[in-house]
């Protein structure tokens, strides 16, 4: 039996009061494979994210995940699925070892203490782990934000500009991690303006304008 | 991953954050007790001298200022959760809606029972208050009031988090809703203030029990539906 699609969008439009963020989109993204998601400010791409990460739900059409659809399973995706968003979902009056241990906490997280360290290290945060993430740059906070990420262990990342608010090295940083995840056999889908570097990470592209998708997925 | 802890692991976890928070920057309860302070103060004064009409209805004014401040100290609760897309996150881990609502509604019910201790003394002292059924009779009880307060003011406070106008609906939404449970507790703790001759304060605190059954199993079913985008 062939392996279901990471993700597989039907006919998905979602519409905002009058106006319509994503309209009749549809696509397909095979198992391990990573997806650049390009288009300008509003045209949709944060919308797709946050439904592919079932944080919300289309108003037309379907969207299923590794053979799921995410609305009726949205409690086991949930377990599969990491977003990178432009809000950090930090507390902000939590330190980061704080916010990142809450979360493998309630994760049930084995060793929740040392993961957390580990993580902390990787993205360069060991020396500030006991502030909190309310005095951190925004660069810091988006290292932070993907600690998070990763204390998950997603079978799909669904990035939104992860290159935002990074300085030279924390992007370097961020490619390298990147490239890490579908290494390890993880789903990708980034949505970001930096298009060259986009594409040096990814296998396939989709282009939205206006919340549809514009040319074939290449 | 190994397996998720149960709503009342998941609902722990959620209570300790929030308590947690509360610890580092002891914002709010240190904003709810000079607030409540203030409002005690304010009833003494609009009533002028008559120190037994104050005691008479000291229980009434002593709920009516954890009332006031709990619209503050919800309406924060859910600040912290709506900075950042918090609640979003939370959601995300996954965490099970019905164990955010039990964690973050038992932390509001803490503060809140926190605070009518602390601001229990300066009551007595002000409106010259004896208590004849016992302290620790009327701990239980502020404990069962502010449970009662908490239930659906988690429900309204997640639902008024959304809104422009949050700080003016949350109190339009959930006073009307707490009439039944704050006449029970109001009633009950003038019984211990004052005593009860009449043998009537079990059947108000069955009341207040039987409205907190409600209020809790009302918020443990809709939460959900409130903090999900379907």
């Amino acid at each position: 039996m062939s392996q279901p699609a990471a993700i597989e969008v039907v006919d998905v439009s979602k519409r905002f009061g009058p106006r319509w963020a994503v309209a009749r989109l549809t696509f397909t993204l095979a198992t391990g494979r990573a997806l650049l998601l390009t288009g300008h400010n509003g045209s949709g791409k944060t919308t797709l994210l946050r439904m592919l990460a079932t944080a919300t739900f289309p108003t037309a059409g379907h969207i299923r995940l590794f053979g799921q659809e995410t609305r009726a399973e949205r409690a086991a995706l949930r377990d599969e699925v990491a977003l990178l968003s432009h809000a950090s979902f930090l507390y902000e009056d939590l330190s980061a070892e704080q916010n990142l241990t809450l979360v493998a906490r309630l994760r049930g997280v084995p060793q929740a203490k040392a993961a957390v360290a580990a993580l902390l290290d990787k993205v360069g945060l060991t020396t500030r782990s006991d502030s909190p993430a309310r005095h951190f740059s925004a660069g810091m906070r988006k290292r932070l934000a993907i600690a998070r990420l990763l204390l998950k262990r997603p079978k799909l990342a669904l990035l939104d500009e992860p290159f935002g608010e990074l300085d030279p090295a924390g992007i370097r940083q961020m490619e390298a991690l990147i490239r890490e995840l579908k290494d390890g056999g993880t789903g990708v889908v980034l949505a970001t303006h930096l298009v060259e570097q986009g594409q040096s990470l990814t296998d396939e592209r989709l282009h939205l304008e206006n919340g549809r998708a514009v040319g074939a997925q290449a | 991953m190994s397996g998720h802890p149960k709503i009342l692991a998941g609902a722990f976890e959620v209570l300790r954050k929030d308590l947690l928070i509360e610890w580092r920057t002891r914002a709010r309860l240190n904003a709810l007790i000079f607030f409540s302070l203030a409002t005690l103060l304010l009833f003494s004064f609009a009533l002028g001298p008559d120190s037994e009409l104050l005691r008479k209805n000291a229980a009434g004014y002593y709920w009516l200022g954890i009332l006031m401040a709990s619209v503050l100290s919800l309406g924060e609760s859910f600040r912290i959760e709506t900075e950042n897309l918090a609640l979003d996150g939370l959601r995300l881990i996954p965490t099970d809606p019905r164990a955010v609502f039990l964690g973050k509604a038992f932390g509001n019910a803490v503060m809140l029972w926190l605070l009518s201790l602390i601001v229990l003394p300066v009551m007595v002292a002000l409106y010259d208050v004896t208590i004849r059924e016992g302290v620790a009779q009327l701990a239980g009880l502020l404990f069962l009031g502010c449970l009662g307060i908490s239930a659906p003011g988690t429900v309204y406070a997640a639902i008024a988090s959304n809104a422009r106008a949050r700080d003016v609906l949350l109190p339009l939404l959930l006073f009307p809703v707490l009439l039944p449970s704050l006449l029970a507790s109001v009633k009950a703790t003038g019984l211990i203030f004052e005593g009860d001759p009449m043998l009537q304060l079990r059947s108000w605190v069955g009341l207040l029990a039987s409205f907190n059954v409600l209020y809790w199993g009302l918020g443990f079913v809709l939460f959900p539906k409130i903090i999900e985008d379907d």
